[in-house]
């Protein structure tokens, strides 16, 4: 569903991405996960079309993301911290997402009351908590049905209970043939719900495979320990 | 083009509910109103207004455009992982600044001197011109903040550009021109002077009101080149062309900046 | 001197006139009376004879009245002159001529046609008659005690070589004009050579070149006229003892006009006026002794623009607004005064409340100045650097001229 082929991104002096060759398939959830600043968030805003690569392509279902806003359509994007309109109100934000894809979503209403977003709608965005903007942000990935949903550290700062609630969410997308991209620091959390982990070191992607292969690579059962390993073996 | 006007509709409504330019608004009403009301003639009040185009706007412009700029480059991201192009967005993110700010400057200097009117003898073309270059020179520099806003990631580095930009037009540009013409005194300049003013945007949209005033009469008592250039519809149209290119090349390299830009 | 004058004056045409209505003869001109032709009419009557002209177009060349006679149009009788010849001749004294159309004279570069001229004539009366679309309207040569009255004289003057001026009078004195309208000539009125006469209450406008023009012309007044939207204003030149009060000298506004052009010009005054929208409203070139008081300029392009030759010009309770230069000159010093003037660009204030501003008031400013040398600096009028040098100039002043500043300005509108 999604293909990144040969992908270079620098930023002045710095090389964040060296040629990254990856595919997202249907069906499962992928994690991309490595050190900081390895360029994770960096190759979401190239799928999206945020970053422009330097070189190399990015497909989204079979499509060229380069100049082709309608690529976008099939993505439903949960950045790391939401920014919004601040004097905007939750409603009025879906309203207007939803105008300006000239776009009506019949899962509106559904989504705000499984993110329990009801006594938030008419209050001034900028007044939100941190979790509840993750929430709103939330519902605008799920808000057109996409087929590809890409969540950059989805449940930071999220409450248990919103948290369990877009894991399930995820579960029933994945189950629905979803491609779903995510990257988390939080390893147990992966440990849970990924089937495929791809690990991004300086630039390139040094290893990506499933769960299983992780453990069997690094011999390590937990995949915290595991994914340190492979960081301190720099590649494998 | 249909994508521009919705997000220009957002921010703009946006922009409405923030005080910033009620207080705008509220400031243009009570200074023309102030002025009309208690300065007497309204030719005299017409003067005083264009002392705010040719500075206030510029500043404001430039500086409420640069904040809006930060405040919302964001919200833009946002935007941006939405099926929108890239210059839809841009156009509609300008237009959600400039068109606010214009209607505040519009409805607080127009709505004064349309009420005035209606009880005194008031030059429309002079009333019309002042509010025609005051919309202008705020195009001109909301443009032109966008630019500098997309140029430099840095609030202040921006900051000070744009606050250098304000003072190199409305000031040196004129010192400048002083000096041009007390160095060059002894020779034929007024053609020379005449393209150096249509470089300025604050220059032209100075000249486009005095036009209606007495600039005209002045220019033509000091020198026939002025007069011919000045006194005819082809110094308006001219002038007024001028004003068009400085918001739109700004725009452009702005867009070219906002194409190539990753967020 | 004048007033006694004026009253022998007065004496002499009313016994002239009584002595007249005795023995006047009446001759009827129209189509079917007694004479068909005014021409066949002058000739038959005798001085002191009275033409009554009724309506209808009379194309009948030049006509000369060489006898004392009154002329008077019923109908509104037009006298066409088919743009050849002049119209009327008046070379016989105390000839009236009223209710007339005068069109078409004849145009020369040689002489000076007019619709009607009278040549070294006393006590002639002109009066309530129309001109239209010729050379020269009215022409006085060498005349006096004459009057020109509630005339309508309008031209159609498009090049100076090719027009005449409305009403023009040459060496002549004791003559009034008055009430009369004129437009669309060169110049509306004319003098040169004239004396002890006064020029009131007419209306001289869109002329090519002058309202009013006049030369070597002393001791003449003008009085409640309006001089507006000709060309180059009003001038006046060498002349002195001149008095011009109550006049309106308005819309003169063109790169080369004035509202009221003062050369050479002494010992006059200039009172009650008002000056509105000229780009120059007083421009004074070697006049001196003269009082300009109590006059108001606003909206004008220059309010007084002085050169360096003129001398002891006393501006005092004049009014200032709205004028982009108040003051302007081509000196730094100055032999003449301004008091007790309002200025609206005055910025002091009145602590002892006597109306009197505690500080002078310095009408140059610093970018004037600059003008002045620099001519095409005119192009920063009205902008943030002129204000900054003029604001500068306020706090700390050296460059404007010391000399011209009203140390008693006044404090509120009069």
């Amino acid at each position: 569903m999604v293909e990144v082929a040969s992908v270079e991104k620098r930023f002045g002096k710095l090389d964040i991405l060296r040629g990254v060759d990856a595919g997202f398939e249907g069906g499962k959830i992928t994690a991309v996960v490595g050190p900081n600043a390895s360029g994770k968030t960096t190759l979401m805003k190239c799928i999206l079309g945020l970053v422009l690569p330097d070189a190399g392509e990015v497909r989204v279902g079979g499509e060229s993301v380069r100049r082709n806003p309608k690529t976008r359509a099939q993505i439903g994007y949960m950045p790391q911290k939401a920014q919004f309109p601040e004097n905007l109100r939750p409603k009025e934000l879906f309203d207007w997402i939803q105008d300006l894809r000239g776009e009506k979503s019949s899962l509106t209403r559904s989504l705000i009351d499984y993110f329990e977003l009801e006594p938030f709608l008419g209050k001034p965005l900028r007044v939100l908590s941190g979790g509840t903007r993750q929430k709103v942000s939330a519902v605008l990935a799920f808000l057109f049905d996409p087929p590809v949903l890409m969540l950059d550290e989805p449940t930071a700062g999220l409450d248990p209970l919103a948290s369990s609630r877009l894991k399930d969410r995820m579960f029933e997308e994945r189950a629905r043939g979803k491609t779903i991209i995510l990257t988390s620091h939080v390893m147990s959390e992966l440990e849970e719900f990924t089937d495929e982990v791809k690990f991004l070191l300086e630039g390139k992607i040094v290893f990506q495979g499933s769960l299983d292969e992780v453990r069997q690579r690094t011999g390590e059962e937990r995949l915290e320990r595991a994914i340190a390993r492979m960081m301190e073996g720099g590649s494998l | 083009m249909n994508e521009a006007v919705k997000v220009m509709k957002y921010g703009f409504f946006d922009l409405l509910r923030s005080r910033w330019i009620f207080v705008y608004t509220v400031f243009f009403l009570l200074i023309t109103g102030g002025l009309l009301t208690f300065g007497g003639d309204p030719n005299q009040a017409v003067l005083s207004a264009l002392n705010l185009v040719l500075l206030v706007i510029p500043l404001v412009s430039l500086m409420l455009g640069l904040s809006y700029y930060y405040y919302t480059r964001d919200f833009v991201e946002l935007i941006l992982t939405q099926p929108v192009s890239r210059p839809a967005v841009f156009l509609g993110h300008y237009a959600g600044i400039a068109l606010p700010l214009a209607l505040s400057f519009l409805i607080g200097t127009g709505l004064p001197f349309a009420v005035y009117r209606a009880g005194n003898e008031t030059d429309a073309p002079v009333v019309f011109s002042l509010l025609l270059a005051g919309l202008l020179v705020n195009l001109v520099f909301s443009a032109l903040a966008f630019w500098i806003g997309l140029a430099n990631e840095e609030r202040v580095r921006a900051l000070v550009i744009a606050l250098g930009v304000w003072l190199g037009l409305t000031m040196v540009y004129d010192g400048l021109l002083m000096g041009f013409i007390v160095l060059m005194q002894s020779y034929p300049i007024e053609r020379s002077l005449i393209a150096l003013s249509l470089l300025n945007p604050i220059d032209l949209s100075r000249i486009v009101v005095l036009l209606q005033l007495d600039i005209a009469a002045l220019l033509g008592y000091t020198g026939a080149v002025f007069q011919r250039f000045i006194g005819t519809a082809w110094g308006v149209a001219m002038s007024l062309s001028s004003l068009v290119v400085w918001i739109v090349l700004p725009l452009l390299l702005a867009l070219r900046t906002f194409r190539r830009k990753d967020f | 001197m004048r007033f006694a004058g004026r009253v022998a004056v007065s004496l002499y045409l009313l016994v002239v006139s009584l002595g007249l209505a005795v023995g006047q003869r009446s001759l009827e001109v129209c189509s079917g009376c007694e004479f068909t032709s005014l021409h066949a009419a002058v000739q038959q009557a005798a001085p002191g004879d009275r033409i009554l002209v009724r309506g209808g177009v009379y194309r009948e060349g030049r006509l000369l009245v060489d006898k004392p006679l009154s002329l008077l149009g019923e109908n509104w009788p037009v006298l066409d002159g088919g743009g050849e010849v002049e119209i009327l001749t008046i070379t016989a004294d105390d000839v009236q001529v009223r209710g007339f159309v005068f069109q078409n004279s004849g145009v020369s570069h040689i002489e000076d046609l007019a619709a009607l001229k009278a040549d070294n004539v006393s006590g002639c009366v002109v009066e309530g008659n129309r001109f239209s679309n010729n050379f020269f309207a009215i022409y006085l040569a060498g005349s006096e005690h004459c009057s020109v009255r509630n005339n309508e004289v309008t031209g159609a003057a498009t090049s100076e070589a090719f027009s005449g001026n409305a009403i023009h009078l040459w060496n002549s004195s004791s003559i009034r004009v008055e009430g009369n309208h004129l437009s669309g000539h060169r110049d509306g009125i004319y003098l040169e050579f004239v004396q002890d006469s006064s020029v009131t209450d007419n209306i001289s406008e869109d002329h090519l070149r002058y309202g009013l023009h006049f030369m070597f012309s002393s001791g003449n007044e003008f009085r409640r006229n309006t001089f507006q939207r000709s060309g180059a204003g009003v001038a006046v030149m060498y002349s002195k003892e001149t008095v011009m009060v109550n006049n309106r000298f308005a819309d003169n506004w063109g790169s080369a006009a004035y509202g009221l052009l003062l050369k050479e010009i002494n010992d006059s005054t200039v009172a009650d006026n008002t000056f509105f929208r000229n780009t120059v409203a007083i421009y004074s070139d070697g006049s001196n002794r003269i009082e300009v008081t109590g006059n108001e300029f606003l909206r004008n392009g220059h309010a007084v623009r002085l050169l360096a030759t003129s001398m002891s010009m006393h501006f005092t309770h004049n009014t200032f607004t709205g004028n982009t230069f108040d003051v302007t000159t081509t000196t730094s010093r100055s032999y003449n005064d301004f008091a007790e003037n309002y200025w609206d660009n005055y910025r002091g204030f009145d602590l002892d409340r006597d109306n009197i501003g505690d500080v002078p008031y310095r009408p140059v400013r610093l970018f004037s100045m600059t003008v002045e040398n620099y001519p095409q600096t005119m192009i920063l009028l009205r902008s943030p650097l002129e204000q900054f040098l003029d604001y500068a100039e306020r706090l700390l002043p050296v460059f404007t001229p010391r000399a011209i500043e009203d140390d008693r300005p006044v404090i509120g509108k009069p």
